[in-house]
């Protein structure tokens, strides 16, 4: 019963969001703001991780790909479809769970301990609208930071895969190139908009409707990353049924 | 004015508020007292629109809260001050932020003239080069300072606090209480502290209502209180021996 409270309350807090909008003067500010929060500052880690996992799937390809049976060509192909299909959209999204997700409720939750959000119920200020909207459009650029996960996974698979001595250089272009389907970008886009307001919006909804001291703040922290995979994990599963099954 | 009539609140069938009646007046500093776990803080709430209640009607000056529309009472809650009991200032934003908000909010100034009301009312909090610094960087007076700088710098009608002494020493206790009072009677407006500090109810209030068990127990003013033979409110406000002893000389005199 709580589980379905919670859905119902979810789509509520969404209605009330758009209710009353904030000054578009001071909105700007907060989506700027909530731009370099969430998206700026999680460029060092997407790289980081996208450079050297994408090295990981390649050295793990090329490994189970051995012999004269495959041909050259399929690490780049194998390599560039699972950081394109899986690895950018959604792992990087589980991890932004972690990264982004915490930071937005445990930042929203310690403005609930901290009376912060009932003094901008008090003025007379939509508090949701304020403080979850502009992390919405904030997180519409996350399929920019995505764009350079894709590119980063394939270029750190292409630096093992050449540099470890499993296939050239030219054979992994080619595989890159090989049977290309653009839908496939279009797909990972799909998810990546999806996405991206699952991560402004579950760890919104744990950390603005959280109850009780600073501990509560760190549960509640918790709960919105395992909700936020549950969430993505699930949209994921359905998203791709319904553009690629 | 805030007149408040038959009000009554509960959480999960648990009557807090029962049945309360009163009126706050105009340019007086009037208080809400009452033990701990009195419905002190849900009373205030009530009265501020954070907590919906079943029965009763609060009036601000004649308008019904209840039955405005949305427009209306955002216009309203703009009208309001509040001071929260650990200040509620906005941490990301320096102590000049946190003032200029309200005013960011629900006005269209340029920013040199919000800025000059944001130090008018710094100054007048005694704050007057602290514009820079963050909230953390502030002592707890300070903060409170702060807050009700932010809480008067719209020029409200209608001013709240929550406990504005709390853990605060003796000395500064006092300068934000008389700060509050003055600034009433400046402003004209209309104010009520939720306060369970006795220094606060000797030097302040004006106009004092004493709760207990969510219902109203007593009604005067500071002068009024000394001489009262009311047993409820007798048992609270004198329940130190160095109270019974201000009482006593006080009735001597």
């Amino acid at each position: 019963m709580k589980f379905l409270y919670n859905i119902g309350l979810y789509f509520l807090m969404l209605k009330r969001m758009l209710r009353k909008p904030t000054k578009w003067r001071v909105m700007k500010e907060l989506i700027l703001k909530d731009t370099n929060d969430t998206v700026i500052n999680s460029l060092g880690i997407i790289s980081f991780v996208s450079f050297f996992i994408g090295g990981v799937i390649t050295i793990q390809l090329a490994l189970s790909t051995t012999g004269s049976f495959y041909p050259d060509y399929l690490v780049g192909y194998a390599t560039r479809e699972t950081i394109i299909l899986e690895f950018a959209p959604t792992i990087i999204s589980i991890i932004m769970a972690g990264k982004v997700g915490s930071f937005i409720t445990s930042s929203i939750g310690s403005m609930r301990v901290t009376e912060q959000i009932d003094a901008l119920e008090v003025m007379g200020i939509n508090s949701i609208n304020y403080l979850v909207f502009p992390k919405i459009i904030a997180l519409m650029l996350y399929p920019f930071l995505i764009s350079i996960s894709m590119f980063l996974g394939i270029l750190g698979g292409m630096a093992a895969c050449v540099y470890g001595g499993y296939s050239t250089m030219s054979a992994f272009i080619d595989g890159i190139q090989t049977d290309f389907i653009p839908f496939h970008m279009t797909y990972a886009f799909i998810k990546t908009f999806i996405f991206a307001f699952i991560l402004a919006t579950v760890p919104s909804f744990h950390g603005y409707y959280m109850k009780g001291g600073a501990l509560e703040v760190g549960k509640a922290s918790t709960k919105s990353f395992i909700w936020t995979c549950v969430t993505i994990i699930i949209f994921n599963f359905l998203i791709t049924q319904m553009l690629l099954g | 004015m805030i007149r408040v009539k038959n009000l009554s609140k509960s959480f999960n069938n648990k009557t807090i508020i029962k049945n309360i009646s009163c009126q706050f007046e105009r340019g007086k500093t009037s208080l809400i007292i009452g033990q701990t776990g009195s419905g002190k803080t849900v009373f205030l709430k009530c009265l501020l629109g954070l907590h919906d209640y079943e029965k009763g009607e609060i009036l601000f000056d004649g308008v019904n809260f209840k039955t405005i529309s949305e427009y209306e009472k955002m216009k309203l809650k703009s009208s309001i001050g509040t001071v929260f009991q650990g200040s509620a200032l906005f941490d990301s934003m320096t102590i000049e932020e946190n003032v200029m908000f309200p005013l960011k909010m629900f006005n269209n100034l340029p920013f040199d003239e919000m800025l000059d009301r944001v130090n008018f009312v710094l100054k007048r909090v005694e704050l007057e080069n602290s514009n820079k610094k963050m909230p953390s960087e502030a002592s707890g007076g300070m903060q409170k300072r702060v807050a009700i700088a932010r809480a008067i710098v719209n020029k409200p009608n209608y001013l709240f606090c929550d406990e504005p002494n709390s853990g605060l020493d003796p000395k500064t206790a006092i300068i934000i209480d008389n700060l509050i009072k003055e600034i009433t009677e400046e402003l004209n407006i209309t104010t009520i502290i939720n306060s369970h500090d006795m220094n606060s109810v000797m030097e302040i209030g004006e106009k004092i209502i004493f709760l207990k068990n969510g219902k109203l127990k007593w009604n005067g003013s500071n002068k009024e209180i000394f001489s009262t033979e009311n047993k409820d409110v007798l048992d609270f406000v004198y329940s130190s021996n160095l109270y019974k002893k201000v009482r006593k000389t006080y009735l001597n005199q």
